[in-house]
């Protein structure tokens, strides 16, 4: 029992960066845009996110930082894709190699840097008063930081925006046919640049979290191809921002498993380990491949750029 | 003023693709309370000019007044502001989303959804209009005439005045059809103008107050319905006189060349497109096939040269079946296919090789060694040109750059100069202008006369009645009927496109030996 939360515990919170990193390229997809550029919004997140919250060792703007870096990087995605109507697999690739850059660049001097003291501490777990004292599942999910509670409340709010609000009928509608939503009289080209910069900066908390708190130090390449979990998660959630949550820990827990594996005494290869989520990965899109409902198949016209007098 | 008079005016409007101009210097007034026909050939610039009434095209130049008053659209929002709503060829509904949701998509709406207030109100709509619709629908569920009931339905709520309709019967049984012309006298007497895009003269006559005319995206006349009549319009939009009339030719009763037995087929999802299918094509008929869009047709055509796996049945050719055969040694024994996709180049030829090189696509395998001898398919392919009249500046220009007639008849040509026993063509007319339709009636005329047993599945049933010799109806994938075209109209066939009348399933065994040919 006292494994099983314990184990739990660090699941929720290994699978929070990837909970807002597959949040963020839901909403991306959402409208459209297919932003290959996960990676390098999260490292660009967690290295601008990290500095801020050194210089300032104020939690708030270390994490309105780490979006407005998220979303900086997802403009230049946009801008090519929306604007300039670029191949989207092009620039999301080209996004992350940027972003890989860009932190290794700008945080070349604070690698190996530990998270003040101050911060830490803001981001220490924090039992909810009542929810916190039920057995279980109270322990699991209401003893964890600030960050972890604001990870469930942006999948829920994404979930409503998305499915009950008409702003979020229209984004959807944008993903699956973006030429009857502009008849429709939707502003097509805001709609995209508004979801995608969004994305992003949900992409860059994602980052932040790993650089602020799960580490909680800069390394480099702190994210180790999170985001691309992230990508394939989006498909394992249908692009449904409440499945998010189960796809996202679910994963947080395959992150971790190795170690508890070898606490237990079995001797297992850390590279076998460290392959098992991509291993997982693979198998979910084989069987999310197969699957046949039209509603579940992701926005149509995702990966297409979007150009009102093409004939 | 005149503008006064007036309720929409397009002045010397101009508008060019790259250096395609699509529309130059049209004029278009139309009034209100009247249905005003535009008609014109494809390519002839009526859905260009339209698009730029409803925002979703910039004019290059010229000037739009909306009851007297200059507008410039930037988007489709714009004009949807003033009033118009269009309704596209290719309808602008969101699949996933219902009925409901479509109709609001886009409007100022409360930040939530107020999901059972807005089905009262569109049932209440529906109503008032008499259109048939339920709200909870999602779009992937409906029916063609279903959907375009909605998107009517949808520019109504946006309280249009002006309708403008995107050839809306191209995809309507005649019953539909007849529904939609209710309709939109319906809108008329309500005191909305509405705009009617089409090609079909009948069609006109049938619900216009005035026509007017376009040719080669120039306005060549605006006329009063009761001035004029088909031939005098068919003049006007080919800019000569013009015979209308498709020849039959009357053959022999042959043998059968190819029997299709009990032939079912799934796609890909699992879904049953092809339903126990039996019939048989002879020597020197054309059948027609008569359906609403995505019957089945496709299916039938590629299960027929081996592209489309087969679920059970039989494809008798020469006393054997060709089920389970590749499409080369389908090619091989006589057969072939000439598919014309809705966009034209997806299947049968490579958009961006030549005419050589897309005939060497078909021959090459006849040759022996690993080059290529381009000698030969140079040979035919200045043969195909002068034998169809293609214009093209060349055999080495890459067929994208040719208009949408002479694609079709680069691929038409190609098939029927491998001699084959059997054609398939599937819309080879779509998007022809009337000559080059005429063109390729002749063409498939000839190849009866010379004993090839043809498969044409065609969109208009105009044509299917005045071309073939017998019509096999599918519907979802079933047989409903085949009847002999020289004793049926166009109703019966409409009614065995829905499913509403099946001959196959009263009687099965008498009616196949009234659809006989004889």
């Amino acid at each position: 029992m006292e494994a099983a939360v314990s184990f739990l515990h660090a699941a929720i919170v290994a699978g929070t960066p990837l909970l807002f990193a597959t949040l963020g390229e839901i909403i991306t997809e959402r409208s459209g845009n297919l932003n290959l550029g996960v990676e390098g919004m999260m490292l660009m997140g967690a290295v601008i996110g990290f500095m801020v919250g050194l210089a300032t060792e104020s939690a708030v703007l270390a994490l309105l930082a780490a979006m407005i870096a998220g979303a900086g990087g997802a403009l230049i995605y946009a801008f090519l894709t929306i604007t300039l109507r670029a191949n989207q697999i092009v620039s999301g690739l080209t996004l992350t190699i940027f972003g890989s850059g860009f932190a290794d660049f700008v945080g070349q001097d604070l690698i190996g840097q530990i998270a003040p003291e101050k911060l830490r501490m803001f981001f220490r777990p924090y039992s909810l008063p009542v929810l916190g004292d039920i057995p279980f599942i109270g322990q699991v999910l209401f003893r964890q930081d600030v960050f972890v509670y604001l990870g469930y409340l942006t999948a829920i709010l994404l979930g409503i925006y998305l499915f009950k609000t008409s702003v979020g009928m229209n984004l959807r509608s944008i993903g699956e046919n973006p030429g009857a939503a502009d008849a429709a009289g939707i502003n097509v080209t805001l709609y995209k640049y508004f979801h995608t910069l969004l994305g992003g900066a949900l992409c860059g908390l994602g980052g932040a979290y790993l650089s602020l708190v799960y580490v909680p130090a800069l390394q480099e390449g702190v994210t180790a191809g999170r985001g691309w979990i992230a990508v394939a998660l989006v498909i394992f959630a249908t692009w449904n921002p409440y499945k998010a949550i189960f796809g996202a820990y679910l994963f947080g827990g395959l992150d971790i498993i190795g170690f508890r594996i070898q606490n237990l005494g079995i001797n297992v290869s850390q590279y076998f380990i460290d392959m098992l989520p991509y291993l997982v990965t693979i198998t979910v899109l084989v069987v999310v491949s197969m699957r046949k409902s039209r509603e579940k198949a992701g926005p149509k016209a995702c990966g297409i750029p979007y150009f009102r007098e093409e004939r | 003023m005149i503008m006064e008079n007036n309720y929409i005016s397009m002045k010397n409007i101009n508008k060019s693709f790259g250096k395609v101009v699509a529309n130059r210097n049209v004029n278009l007034s139309v009034s209100q309370g009247e249905i005003h026909a535009l008609l014109g050939e494809n390519g002839s610039g009526k859905s260009t000019l339209m698009n730029m009434l409803s925002g979703v095209y910039t004019p290059d130049s010229g000037s739009i007044f909306i009851k007297g008053e200059e507008v410039q659209f930037a988007a489709p929002k714009d004009a949807i502001k003033a009033g118009i709503g269009m309704i596209y060829q290719h309808f602008k509904l969101i699949d996933v989303l219902t009925a409901k949701e479509n109709i609001i998509l886009g409007q100022k709406n409360s930040f939530f959804l107020n999901e059972k207030a807005l089905s009262e109100k569109i049932r209440e709509m529906t109503v008032r209009f008499g259109l048939d619709i339920d709200p909870d629908k999602k779009v992937y569920n409906m029916s063609v005439g279903e959907k375009q009931t909605l998107e009517i339905l949808k520019v109504l709520y946006r309280g249009a005045e002006i309708l403008i309709l995107d050839e809306p019967t191209a995809v309507l049984t005649p019953q539909e059809t007849e529904k939609l012309f209710k309709i939109m006298r319906k809108m008329k007497e309500e005191g909305c103008a509405v705009i009617f895009i089409t090609h079909k003269m009948n069609e006109v006559m049938e619900v216009a107050d005035r026509i007017t005319v376009l040719r080669k995206g120039e306005t060549v006349k605006t006329v009063e319905k009761s001035a004029t009549n088909p031939k005098h319009l068919a003049e006007l939009m080919m800019g000569c006189p013009v015979d209308l009339s498709i020849k039959r030719i009357e053959t022999e009763k042959s043998k059968v060349a190819i029997e299709v037995r009990n032939l079912s087929a799934v796609n890909v999802e699992g879904v049953e497109v092809l339903k126990g299918m039996n019939f048989e094509i002879y020597s020197g008929e054309i059948l027609g096939v008569a359906g609403i869009a995505g019957s089945g047709q496709k299916e039938l055509c590629e299960a027929i040269v081996g592209l489309h796996p087969v679920k059970q049945g039989e494809i008798i050719f020469n006393g054997e079946n060709l089920v389970g055969k590749s499409p080369a040694e389908i090619i091989t024994k006589g057969i072939s296919l000439s598919f014309i996709p809705e966009d034209r180049l997806g299947m049968g030829l490579v958009a961006s090789m030549d005419i050589v090189n897309n005939v060497v696509l078909k021959l090459y395998q006849k040759q022996k060694g690993i080059f290529i001898n381009r000698k030969p398919a140079e040979q035919k392919s200045m043969e195909i040109i002068e034998r169809l009249s293609i214009q093209t500046p060349g055999i080495k220009h890459p067929v994208r750059m040719l208009s949408g007639g002479n694609i079709q008849k680069v691929l038409l040509g190609r098939e029927l100069d491998s001699k084959p026993q059997v054609l398939i063509t599937a819309y080879p007319v779509r998007g022809l202008d009337v000559n080059s339709c005429y063109t390729i009636y002749d063409l498939l005329n000839e190849e009866k006369q010379k004993g090839v047993a043809v498969l044409y599945i065609g969109e208009d049933l105009d044509v299917l009645l005045e071309l073939c010799d017998r019509i096999m109806v599918i519907c979802a994938g079933e047989i409903t009927g085949i009847v002999d075209a020289r004793d049926t109209t166009k109703e019966t066939i409409g009614l065995m496109m829905t499913g509403a009348v099946n001959l196959n399933r009263e009687g099965e065994k008498s009616e196949y030996d009234n659809a006989n040919y004889n």
